[in-house]
């Protein structure tokens, strides 16, 4: 399944899309597998689970805490493709993203091969641009994978058009300067950067994430992009009150766009 | 001339970090190269490394440790007499101009043991920039001294408290503070590694280190040395000593890794003799990975040289067969350590110890492969007063309960 079924069905619908970010094996792979299955039963449209990573620069503290947490409990690459595996089939398409290393380590070709084998959507990646992409260009094209790259506030034109034409699926645009995490306030310059990322994108939509974390700040974004990103807001309910709590504000964010 | 407009050295370098920061990088690179080709710059750096920093540097000729080795010349680049006492002032110096010239007021800088650290904030008094370092809340603690001297010449140091909560995280969290602050912040990375173009930007700002040593030893004994020999952390002392040296074919090239507790034990810090190909902080090259490409902590008696990866320059001239890199035990760069004292008075940075270790391993082989005597130059990257304490404990010096700050 490809990730525009979910922002088809969200445009017929007329709202935004709620993608909805967890990483895999936290607090337990198994745990995390019912926390995704949750989180798809409250509302989100898409999925993107997080491989966990040692070093994760985009991150701030809340998903730093969590993954740490994944990888002390021993969480493996392939624990994440078998997270996928195992929510692929509850009707929202499911991404992952990762930072690049662990990729290229499992085999750039390899890991697209196992992601689509495991019912995967495609692929976030916060830390390689379609400069340095080539392999995986190719791999996911063979595989016919989602690749999503970023875009942000400081991009030129330039950037945005060439970054666009690498992506497929939907463009991730991050509406702060800075690391991931909820913030009371959603940033000023996210509608700036959408307008001239949809200037270059034509039909493909356009997701903003960093910083969301109510169904009012939902409602905000949505007026405006394609797709409502939240991940450490999702986090933080996930750790500190569990499948209840991340139920809750999956959705709140939700009905923020339906309203 | 490597590396590409990319920055990549063969498959190496490049840029793989978040899209965010591309524009800062595009920025850094058009400046760095406009101020390299710009004399008010290249003089202003000049004046303040020969008037401030103390460069050049001795090219000592080592009598008394050559004749206790015995048929051989080796010949010290003393970086350790610079100002900050270690090669690093000619990084913070270079990219403290480069900051004033591009209108920005606020650095940030990572630091292992505190030694970049301090020669940041020391750059930052000196041209009156805002200064902050990121420290592991470990080295925090094992460096108390350090941070002092950053808090005196008016840094701001946060301790790291995420990961391993070393040095790795705190180039984490300083890349974090980046990406945040980056409109009016450079980041001053402290060795040659990172995203295009810090690596070729910092060998540039270090590099006078082999020119200078190259036309000591010209003007000293008539000929290029046989060899030349650098500790290999982040790998920017060794690239500043390589570099004028690498189309000089007659000279060999040594890089010497922290070995730690040796190869087979796991417990090292040598990224190319025991590590794999991978990306880490912003560039491909060599680096400690476990199988699913996740960061593995090195170790090493010098924290220095205590990084999981390695500068992609050195792993292009590995792979090209340039230079030759091999692993130094912590008990034989500490050997070395205690020879350098002993014999010449001179107290060296245990860094750098590695690299007078390598050299004094392979001198058998070289004089055999050479059929005559002969001449090396081990760069002495910095001097060894920060490791007093380190030294003190591995030769059990103190009496027991006897408190060192």
């Amino acid at each position: 399944m490809t990730v525009s079924v979910a922002f088809e069905k969200a445009r017929a619908e007329g709202r935004a899309a709620l993608v909805g970010y967890l990483p895999a094996g936290f607090p337990s792979v198994a745990e995390g597998i019912a926390a995704v299955k949750a989180m798809i039963e409250s509302g989100v449209d898409l999925v993107e689970i997080g491989l966990p990573y040692s070093d994760p620069v985009m991150d701030g503290p809340v998903i730093q805490r969590a993954t740490e947490q994944a990888l002390a409990g021993g969480v493996r690459t392939r624990d994440v493709l078998h997270t996928v595996e195992a929510v692929s089939g509850a009707g929202v398409p499911v991404l992952i993203m990762s930072y690049w290393n662990p990729i290229e380590k499992y085999g750039v070709d390899a890991f697209a091969r196992d992601l689509a084998a495991a019912g995967g959507s495609g692929l976030i990646t916060p830390d390689l641009i379609p400069d340095e992409a080539e392999e995986w260009l190719a791999a996911s094209d063979a595989y016919q994978l989602d690749r999503i790259f970023l875009v942000s506030p400081s991009s030129t034109d330039e950037r945005i058009a060439m970054t666009v034409a690498h992506c497929r699926g939907f463009v991730y645009a991050t509406a702060v300067m800075g690391v991931t995490g909820a913030r009371d306030s959603t940033s000023s310059a996210a509608p700036t950067l959408v307008s001239r990322v949809k200037a270059a994108a034509g039909n493909l939509p356009v997701g903003v994430g960093l910083g969301v974390r109510s169904g009012a700040q939902a409602a905000e974004v949505g007026a405006y992009a394609d797709g409502v990103i939240v991940g450490s807001a999702l986090v933080s309910a996930l750790a500190d009150g569990g499948l209840p709590a991340l139920r809750t504000l999956t959705q709140d964010l939700r009905s923020g766009l339906t309203a | 001339m490597l590396p590409d407009d990319r920055g990549h050295f063969g498959p190496y370098g490049g840029r793989f970090v978040p899209e965010a920061l591309i524009a800062a990088l595009d920025e850094l690179d058009a400046h760095y190269r406009k101020a390299m080709a710009d004399p008010e710059f290249t003089g202003e750096f000049e004046r303040m490394l020969r008037e401030y920093a103390g460069t050049p540097s001795l090219l000592y000729d080592a009598t008394h440790l050559s004749a206790h080795v015995g048929d051989v010349r080796i010949l010290l680049k003393r970086e350790d007499l610079n100002h900050t006492g270690a090669h690093k002032v000619r990084n913070v110096l270079g990219q403290a101009l480069l900051t004033k010239r591009m209108g920005k007021g606020r650095v940030i800088a990572e630091t292992g043991a505190g030694q970049h650290g301090v020669a940041s904030a020391t750059a930052a008094a000196y041209l009156d920039l805002e200064c902050v370092v990121y420290m592991g809340e470990v080295d925090t603690k094992r460096q108390a001294l350090n941070v002092a001297r950053m808090k005196m010449l008016g840094a701001t140091v946060i301790p790291v408290t995420t990961g391993s909560r070393t040095l790795k995280d705190a180039i984490n969290e300083a890349l974090r503070d980046w990406v945040t602050n980056v409109d009016d912040t450079h980041y001053l990375l402290g060795t040659a590694a990172g995203p295009h173009p810090f690596p070729a930007m910092v060998r540039d700002f270090v590099r006078g280190i082999g020119v200078e040593a190259r036309a000591q030893c010209l003007a000293l004994t008539g000929a290029l040395p046989d060899a030349v020999a650098a500790c290999v952390g982040g790998g920017s002392n060794a690239i500043g000593m390589f570099h004028a040296f690498v189309p000089d074919e007659s000279v060999r090239l040594y890089g010497f890794e922290a070995g730690g507790d040796g190869i087979e034990t796991g417990r090292h810090a040598a990224s190319i003799t025991g590590g794999s190909h991978g990306v880490l902080h912003g560039s491909r090259s060599y680096l400690l990975q476990d199988e699913d490409g996740q960061t593995i902590e090195s170790h090493s008696i010098s924290a220095g040289l205590d990084y999981p990866s390695v500068g992609p320059e050195h792993a292009w001239l590995h792979d090209q067969g340039r230079a030759r890199y091999q692993p130094v035990t912590d008990a034989e760069a500490m050997d070395a350590f205690a020879l350098l004292c002993r014999t010449e008075g001179i107290i060296p940075a245990i860094e750098s110890a590695h690299a007078l270790a390598g050299m004094l391993r392979e001198i058998p082989a070289l004089r055999a492969e050479l059929g005559h005597e002969p001449t090396v130059i081990v760069n002495l990257s910095g001097r060894g007063d920060k490791d007093m304490h380190t030294a003190g404990e591995y030769f059990g010096l103190f009496d027991s309960g006897e408190v060192i700050g």
